[in-house]
């Protein structure tokens, strides 16, 4: 028994030797114990504050054919819900329907003349609500009270010989047309959208480790010591998995096509281009992150703390739109949020160059500021 | 020295990492075709002096050419010159032997980068092993394909760091036929090692302590600059009498050489005085300072390895 109690013992304090032991390489790496605190903090911050499934202040263009006080009621009845926030007035449909496809709005909605008449002698005009469905979540929650807030919105104007418009049938037929996804299928959101993400993960990864690989085996030192030239070293890293961002690329496109029946309108030649220009944004931020790192375990850990952000800030998991100002700006910042309105708007919008030059434009930015600190960071020596 | 032209030519080499100085206001002056050993107690600082002679790392103070470039703006020309053979075998380990020298002899875009591979293994005898990973090779053989792909490109001078640290006596002493055999062709060369017998192969000796040079010379300067007299003892009673005798005054140190121990000090007298105080039945002869006794003497004096970096 005494031997017994004496082994238990023995083993608890050798167990604690290795805790201890522990503790104190956790302590001295620095970027994991700096992840272990910032991770949950970013998480605490993005899922408690940022991410809004319930999306509101949606912009929306109005085509109003006319003017009346029962018009603006229900567009002050819209407003008021706070899901629409009507931000512009065209006279043109042409011009409402360029700001939908271009993203700029979530809604089109057309008043069509004599709507005013109509309603009052209770013939229940058409009131036309055209949502961007190519995120159905973004617009789901807006759609379906759409009719209950222009009803409410009614009831209160409708009064004395018109109060009895509101019995029975609503006195305006809605109409909810879902642009670029008519069914409202999810998949159609995310699909194109993985595109990104895939790309992002992957390419952020590899790289970043490609080159703390050389660190950590010693390796460098000889690299160093050889006639390369930064350039000629960060390209040449990088070259091989813009092919390996190909092969992904194709798959994809292929899976969106044949296993989940994504329609494809835009051009794909200008979607290749915006692919090829977001692989190698990414590859020099994963080049970046491994002049930083110091170990693969580092590059990992900051491929991580890039991944968590884009993944929830750009869009692709929760409505963008949903998210408060600070957040959208974060998300600006983010190559994947540009890619997943470039990809979401050739795919399922046909948006051609001119519709996502501004995206584009975005994610040269991106590469070129990326691609300088990491010119900068990259060391010829080894101090 | 001065009549012959030199390979390296630098002057008060100063690195500090934060606070430490890891090498402290250096010169060398290496004459080409000369075989020179660099030594000194790890930590020394001798890797260091390697890695700025070659541009791997920037100096804090000082100046100086490396084959007549400058090595503080010039490193990209001294690169294409020069051989660096690190401390740790630092080629791929997942590509082949032949994968490993290929892609060397691309980086310094050498012509008929196929037969001069084929001519490489051919001369380190490893053609039918050619498709084998680096990794797989035993350290004897890792240092000499280590040894081949810094050479490859016919550099002017050869910096080795510690090249046979941790390899066989025989393969060693292949290693060091090699590098003589590379030096008749007039190549200079830079080498730090641990080892007495390969100091002594060397036409001038650096020795590093803290980052300072010590001393330098040929090993017979060495010996005979230090001014030191040794005696030796063998038998029973040796061993428990060391410890006592490192304690005495007058002994600089006191160390194993196989079974005999030998005493070394600055002064015959206080020496002999302490020998005799100690070990009174114990007969002691009088023998030529080594110079590993000389090393470890000028260690002893220098003091422990203060390294913090690495």
């Amino acid at each position: 028994m005494s031997s017994f109690i004496a082994s238990c013992s023995a083993s608890l304090s050798r167990l604690l030797a290795i805790a201890n032991k522990e503790l104190i390489q956790m302590r001295r790496d620095r970027m994991t114990f700096a992840m272990m605190i910032g991770v949950p903090l970013m998480q605490l911050m993005l899922f408690g504050y940022a991410i809004n499934t319930d999306p509101k202040q949606l912009p929306t263009v109005v085509v109003a054919h006319e003017q009346s006080p029962l018009v603006r009621t229900i567009l002050q009845g819209l407003q008021n819900s706070g899901y629409y926030k009507l931000e512009h007035n065209v006279a043109d449909y042409a011009q409402a329907d360029a700001l939908l496809a271009k993203g700029e709005v979530s809604f089109v909605i057309t008043i069509p003349s004599g709507f005013t008449r109509k309603l009052i002698k209770g013939e229940r005009p058409q009131l036309l609500i055209e949502a961007d469905a190519s995120d159905p979540a973004a617009s789901s929650n807006a759609i379906s009270r759409a009719q209950t807030i222009i009803d409410s919105a009614l009831r209160h104007e409708l009064k004395g010989s018109l109060s009895e418009l509101n019995a029975g049938l609503s006195p305006v037929d809605l109409v909810i047309q879902r642009r670029y996804n008519p069914q409202g299928l999810t998949q159609y959101n995310i699909v194109p959208g993985l595109l990104g993400v895939i790309i992002t993960m992957t390419m952020v990864m590899i790289t970043g480790m490609a080159m703390t690989r050389e660190v950590e085996q010693g390796t460098i030192e000889n690299l160093l010591a050889m006639p390369a030239k930064p350039l000629e070293v960060m390209i040449g890293k990088i070259t091989p998995y813009v092919g390996v961002g190909a092969v992904q690329t194709l798959i994809i496109l292929l899976a969106a096509r044949y296993l989940f029946d994504v329609p494809f309108t835009g051009s794909l030649w200008l979607l290749l281009a915006a692919v090829a220009l977001f692989i190698i944004a990414n590859l020099a931020l994963g080049f970046t992150f491994s002049t930083l790192a110091k170990s693969q375990m580092q590059a990992m850990q900051l491929t991580f703390f890039f991944f968590l952000p884009s993944l929830l800030l750009s869009g692709f998991m929760f409505p963008f739109r949903g998210m408060p100002h600070w957040a959208q700006w974060i998300g600006e910042v983010l190559p994947l949020t540009h890619f997943l309105r470039i990809v979401r708007g050739v795919m399922l919008k046909t948006a051609d160059f001119n519709s996502i030059k501004y995206e584009l434009a975005a994610i040269l930015a991106f590469t070129l500021v990326v691609g300088v600190i990491a010119m900068a960071r990259y060391k010829r020596t080894l101090d | 020295m001065a009549s012959k032209e030199l390979a390296v030519d630098v002057q008060g080499l100063v690195k500090r990492f934060g606070d430490k100085v890891a090498v402290n206001d250096v010169s060398i002056q290496l004459p080409r075709g000369e075989v020179w050993g660099f030594l000194g107690p790890n930590g020394s600082g001798k890797t260091t002096t390697i890695r700025m002679i070659c541009g791997l790392l920037s100096c804090d103070e000082g100046r100086g050419q490396c084959l007549g470039f400058d090595i503080l703006k010039q490193a990209t020309q001294i690169r294409r010159l020069t051989g660096y053979m690190t401390q740790k075998f630092s080629f791929w380990n997942d590509l082949t032997i032949r994968e490993n020298l290929d892609f060397v002899a691309r980086l310094y875009q050498l012509p008929q980068r196929k037969s001069l591979v084929n001519d490489t293994l051919e001369k380190l005898q490893l053609q039918h092993r050619q498709k084998q990973l680096a990794g797989e090779l035993s350290g004897g053989w890792k240092q000499r394909l280590a040894l081949a792909a810094v050479t490859m490109h016919q550099p002017q001078l050869l910096l080795l760091d510690e090249p046979t640290a941790g390899v066989d006596p025989q393969a060693r002493r292949d290693f060091w036929d090699e590098i003589h055999h590379l030096t008749a062709s007039g190549l200079t060369v830079l080498v730090s090692t641990h080892y007495m017998d390969e100091a002594e192969r060397c036409d001038k000796i650096v020795y590093l302590a803290h980052g300072q040079l010590i001393t330098q010379g040929t090993v017979h300067d060495i010996i005979r600059d230090a001014k030191l007299f040794t005696y030796k003892a063998i038998g029973e009673g040796v061993r428990l009498a060391a410890e006592k005798l490192r304690a005495q005054p007058g002994v600089a140190h006191a160390a194993y050489f196989g079974a005999a121990l030998h005493v070394s000090g600055y002064h015959q007298a206080a020496l002999l005085h302490a020998i005799q105080t100690i070990t009174p039945t114990i007969h002691w002869q009088q023998v030529d300072p080594s110079l590993e006794d000389v090393f470890i003497a000028l260690m002893d004096s220098a003091g422990a390895d203060k390294r913090s970096y690495q």
